[in-house]
Parts: C-alpha cells; structure tokens; sequence
C-alpha cells in the first residue's frame, strides 16, 4: 500500500497520468464540440454513442484493410455524417422526436457495428488488429522536461483535437455564422425573418455533430497502437459528452476544460488499476459517471439551453 | 433544464387505425431491410427468418423459451409506460433492474431458512424497493437540482453495473467459485418452471398480471390521472393543485420498482444467482417495447412478446445459420427509426 502511494507521488507518475488524462479527453472533447453546434441549432441529438461506434467502426475496417490511419479517419468521418444527416433528415424534415430518435440511433449503432464487425471476421482466437497512430514527438518541445512528454509526444489526432476548440469558438462567437447557428436555435422564426435559411443552418449543424462523434470514434479505434475493435469500446464517452455540453454551457473553451477533467478521471482508473492500490477498479471505472452526476447536481439548476432546443422548425406555422 | 420535451406520448389525438397499423408496418419494413443485412452476411434471408420463426414459435420449448424473455421485457415496459406518462424519460431501466436484482439476492441469501411463500414474496418486494430506490434518484435530482434525467439514468446503469460487478467479483463473491458470481440461492427462492425442460417459468404469470394492474393504475386511479397530467402539461397540473415533482417521483418508483422487480424474477426464474452478465440489455429494448406498444398496456404486451420472440429467435437464428446476433439489437433501432418516421406520414395525412 505505501509502495503504491508513493509511486502515484512521482514525478515519472504524474508526467504518464498527465499525458494519458490529455489523450482520453480527446474522444470526450471532439464529440462535445460537435454537440454544442447542434444543440446551438436547436437540435438535440442523444445517437452520439452509436455514431461513435460506427463511426469507430468505420476507421478500424478500413485503416485494416489499407494499411493508411489517415483513410481510416476519412472514413469514420463519412460514417459520422451519414449518421448525422439520418438524425438531421428525421428531426428536420419529418419533425420527429428528436429524444427517440437519438435514442434509436443509439440503439441502433452498437447493434449494427457488431454485426458487421462477426460478420466480417466471426469468431476469431486471434483479434484482428489494425494499423494506428503512432506518437508524434514535436522537434525541441518535446525534450522540454516534464512538458514535453505530457504535451508533445502525442499522435497527430491529439494535436488536432485541441486545434478544433479555438476554431469552433470563432465561428461559434465571432462570425456571421455562429450568429446564424444561435439565431436557429434561440428564436427560429425571427432568423427565418431575417433571411437565415434555418433548416439548411440546423441540417449542417446536425450534420457537423455526427462527422465529429465519427471521429471521435475513430480516435477510439486508432489511438491506441496493438488495438482490436470492440462493440462496447465507447463505453458510455457519447453520453458524458453529452452532459459535457451542459457543463460546458454550450461554450467551446468550456468543453476543453471539462473534457480535460474527465481525460484525468478516466486515465486515473486506467494508471492507479495498473498499481494495485487496493482501491477495486469497478470503483475507478465508476469515477467519470460518478463525477458527471455530481457536476450536473452543482450546475444544472438555471442553465439556460437554446430556447428552441428539442422544438422542430415548422415555416409558416404560427 | 430541458423541460419541453413534446407530445411524446399523446396517444389519445392518434386514430386507432394508425396507431396499430404504422408499427405493424414499421416491423414489416424493418424485416425487409433486415433481409438485406443478412444478405450482406452471406446468408439466404429466407433461410434465416424461417430459423428465427421456428426457433421463436416452432416448438413447445421454443415458445417456452420466448416466453421466458418476453417475461421482463413486459414488466420493465409497463414500468416505463408509466414513466413516461408523466414525461420522465427513463433510460435507467438496466441499473434499477440490477439494484432490484441485488437487493433481492440479498434476501435471499439472509433468509434461506424461509419457505418459497414467504420468501419470494419478501424477495420480490426487496427488488422492487431496490429498483424504486435507484429509479427515485434521478427524479429527485430532476425535481431538485434540474438535472437532466435522461443522461442521470443512463449514467446511473454505469454505475449500477460496475458496483454489482464489484460486489460479485469481491464481496459477494462465493468462496472458491471459479466464475464471478453470488452463492446459489436456496432452491424455496427459485420459481417454479412452467413448461420441464425449458425457461419458462412463473415469473411469466406475474408479468400477465401486471398489465391489468399497470392498466388500473393508469386508467382508473386518480394516481394515474395525476401522473398523466403531469407529463401532459406540468403548468396546467400545477395550476389545478397537482404537486407536479411528487408525481414525477412517484411515477419513478413504480417505474423503477417494476424494472426491480423484473430483476428480482430474472433472478429466481433464470439465473438462481446475481452474477457478471447478468440480464442488462432488456432495459434498453424495454423502451422500444413501451413505445412500439404506444404506452397501453395490451400494446405493451404484443410489443414485449414480439421483442422476445425476436430476441429468441435471433439467437436461435445465430446457432442454426451463423448470422451474427448483433443484428437483432441494430434490427430494434430501424424498427423504432420506422415507427417514428410513419408518424410523420400518418400526421400529414390525419
């Protein structure tokens, strides 16, 4: 036991958890952000976790059979947009529930993706693995101590990631866009009134939200070097994005800090199991679901979502 | 937050026609594009759904065997009918059912020296306090602290899972097992089985019994009046004197208490143990069951059995042709995907 405390106290410790909490917040962060776009829209989307996975799908299989990572992101991207435009074309243009749907495509995703993945390789011994991302060391900062290896020995999809966030707190607050994204989302008639074409605004917001649950899946699939698929390998990330968007306050920059939050809760129950600290590991992989209810408690009372959040668009329907 | 969830569950404004017709039509489609996907696995359609239609039907075990997995499906969706009446979205249905389950396993292995007339009652009431406990939380929180309900009981199976996990792996561990799992129950918990030689049990009688009850409740008590005007419209319920966070709550606990108690009967009917694996998904196509049955309680009953023949069925699909039993759980999202999208055709039309 004291063994284990003191081994969580070093410095060659803090400097692995530092740089795993940043890694796994990546497949929390770049489905959040998508979120937040198409919740601003008005557009609640709850499938995020069976877009992940399919899309987590997607970038295994064909980072598998071409060899190339970089067309296995290109697919799940693809995969998370199709996904997206089903969750757009029902919500949007046939006004259903936005709840159920979400809740079937959730159903759905899972399902689907194992059902493809026996199909394609059935019940193999051996589980196929695919060709991933390796670390990328960054010439100079990553020598830096500490820093470095936290910061600058990443893949390349961890780098992008956190590129995201300014970019999509820009066109969120600082474009004509993200004025018409938050118009379709707060008062939809008076955008509609004022020339903003809202189905088209929410279709692309939907849409933009699927692409990114796609890749977060396939940062899921194809982060880790030696990994194989699995159906439940999201295991419950879509939905604490989910909650992340309230907790972020519908803010991009907001997103990376509670993004961050759960990378360390998450990369806590995968170092400290490693320890043998005594604490059961159910116990840690409890943590993040945990620390999301508690959060919620603390910061759901008085948060005001987009007005029109869950409330299909009808023109010329007063 | 999020308090406008609209006209979920308006049955009522529906004509009846259309409400039977568009999810008969929906299982049709969905079956057809099944057949594709079965297909894509390189198997004959035709050939695997007369597998899964035998499996599910074609023998006294067989529908022996359906009726056992119809059994918590109808009782957690009934549950969830009531739920959702009053606009209380409960994704949480698997974790109620495993906090039911525990409590029960608890009582059951207390009180072995008990008979089976007393000590299955007991330990069907334990599992639905267990599973109204664990249901009641997220009301309360909604009520409370606004909290969303539909991402706290999704949250909250996680942790349902992971701490029955931890107690059948630890503590509740029987000594030198080599599986993950709880001491036998002693055989005065077991319920009786129906039909030798196949699952069926008696748990399924008491799911029957459940739908008139569940329909008492929701059609006959002013309890069910109240909820339903609650999730009809909050503001007009409060207005005319209705405590709208007790009705939530209340209908919570029925809701997770039936989830508890559909643990509870998976527990002495199927597994006579809590142990890793157990029943968990159920709680997710429940949903699809309450809502295919348009939250009516017959309805209910025609979705579950239909679910639990397709369950059934499917597995027997995958032993007799290989296709992959994933197919079954993708086949329940296009069926909910189909029924919503033949509401908006039934809606432009009425």
């Amino acid at each position: 036991m004291r063994m284990g405390w003191e081994i969580i106290l070093s410095q060659a410790f803090l400097v692995s958890f530092l740089a795993t909490t940043i890694r796994l917040a990546v497949p929390i962060l770049i489905p959040t952000l998508g979120e937040i776009f198409a919740q601003k829209s008005g557009v609640l989307n709850l499938g995020i976790e069976g877009m992940m996975i399919t899309g987590a799908l997607g970038a295994f299989l064909t980072s598998y059979y071409t060899g190339n990572p970089w067309l296995g992101v290109l697919s799940g991207l693809v995969v998370g947009g199709l996904f997206g435009l089903l969750h757009a074309f029902m919500t949007i243009t046939l006004s259903v529930n936005q709840v159920l749907t979400g809740l079937a495509i959730f159903a759905l995703g899972p399902g689907l993706a194992g059902f493809l993945f026996r199909t394609i390789f059935g019940v193999t011994l051996i589980p196929p693995i695919t060709t991933s991302f390796t670390p990328l060391h960054i010439p100079l900062l990553s020598k830096i101590p500490v820093l470095g290896p936290v910061l600058f020995q990443q893949n390349i999809l961890v780098y992008l990631a956190f590129i995201f966030v300014p970019i999509c707190g820009f066109i969120l607050f600082k474009t004509a866009i993200g004025l018409k994204i938050t118009g379709a989302g707060e008062n939809p008639r008076a955008a509609d009134t004022l020339g903003v074409n809202v189905y088209r605004i929410r279709y692309l917001c939907v849409i933009f939200g699927g692409v990114m649950a796609g890749f977060g899946g396939a940062f899921m699939a194809l982060s880790t070097p030696g990994q194989t698929f699995m159906e439940y390998m999201i295991g419950g990330r879509g939905w604490i994005a989910i909650a992340l968007v309230i907790f972020a306050k519908w803010n991009p920059y907001r997103a990376l800090g509670g993004a961050l939050l759960f990378g360390g809760a998450d990369a806590l129950q995968m170092r400290v199991q490693a320890l043998g600290i005594g604490i059961p590991h159910h116990f840690l992989l409890m943590l993040p679901f945990v620390l999301t209810i508690v959060i919620l408690v603390m910061i759901s009372k008085g948060t005001s979502e987009p007005s029109a959040l869950t409330i299909p668009y009808k023109r010329g329907n007063l | 937050m999020m308090k406008k969830f609209i006209g979920f569950f308006n049955v009522k404004e529906r004509p009846i026609l259309a409400a039977i017709l568009s999810p008969v039509l929906a299982v049709l489609v969905a079956f057809g594009i099944g057949a594709i996907l079965i297909t894509i696995a390189g198997t004959n359609p035709l050939v695997a759904y007369q597998a899964l239609f035998v499996g599910a039907f074609g023998s006294l075990h067989g529908f022996g065997e359906t009726l056992a997995k119809t059994t918590p499906l109808l009782i957690i969706g009934l549950g969830l009918a009531v739920a959702f009446k009053s606009r209380m979205f409960n994704i949480g249905a698997p974790g109620q059912l495993y906090m039911g389950a525990l409590a029960a396993t608890v009582v059951g292995l207390t009180f072995t020296g008990l008979p089976a007339v007393l000590l299955i009652p007991l330990m069907m009431a334990a599992g639905f306090l267990g599973g109204a406990t664990f249901g009641a939380i997220p009301a309360l929180l909604k009520a409370r602290f606004e909290v969303h309900e539909i991402i706290c009981t999704v949250l909250l199976n996680y942790i349902a899972l992971f701490f029955v996990n931890y107690l059948v792996e630890g503590p509740m561990k029987e000594p030198g097992s080599y599986i993950a799992a709880t001491s036998m129950l002693p055989s005065s918990a077991w319920l009786p089985r129906l039909i030798p030689g196949t699952r069926f049990h008696a748990g399924f009688l008491i799911a029957l019994l459940c739908i008139p009850l569940v329909y008492l409740i929701l059609e006959k008590l002013t309890l069910g009046y109240r909820i339903k005007a609650v999730g009809a419209s909050s503001g007009s319920a409060r207005y005319g004197g209705i405590s709208v966070p007790k009705y939530m709550i209340l209908a919570m606990i029925i809701s997770g208490g039936l989830a508890g108690l559909a643990g509870t009967i998976e527990l002495s009917g199927i597994f006579f143990r809590l142990q890793q694996g157990f029943t968990f998904e159920v709680g997710f196509t429940a949903i699809i069951v309450a809502y295919l049955g348009r939250c009516h309680p017959i309805g209910v009953g025609l979705a579950a059995l239909l679910f639990g023949a397709l369950i059934n069925g499917g597995q027997a699909m995958h032993r007799m042709t290989g296709v992959p039993v994933g197919i079954i759980y993708a086949f329940q999202g296009i069926v909910l995907l189909l029924v919503l999208a033949s509401e908006y055709l039934v809606r432009r039309k009425g």
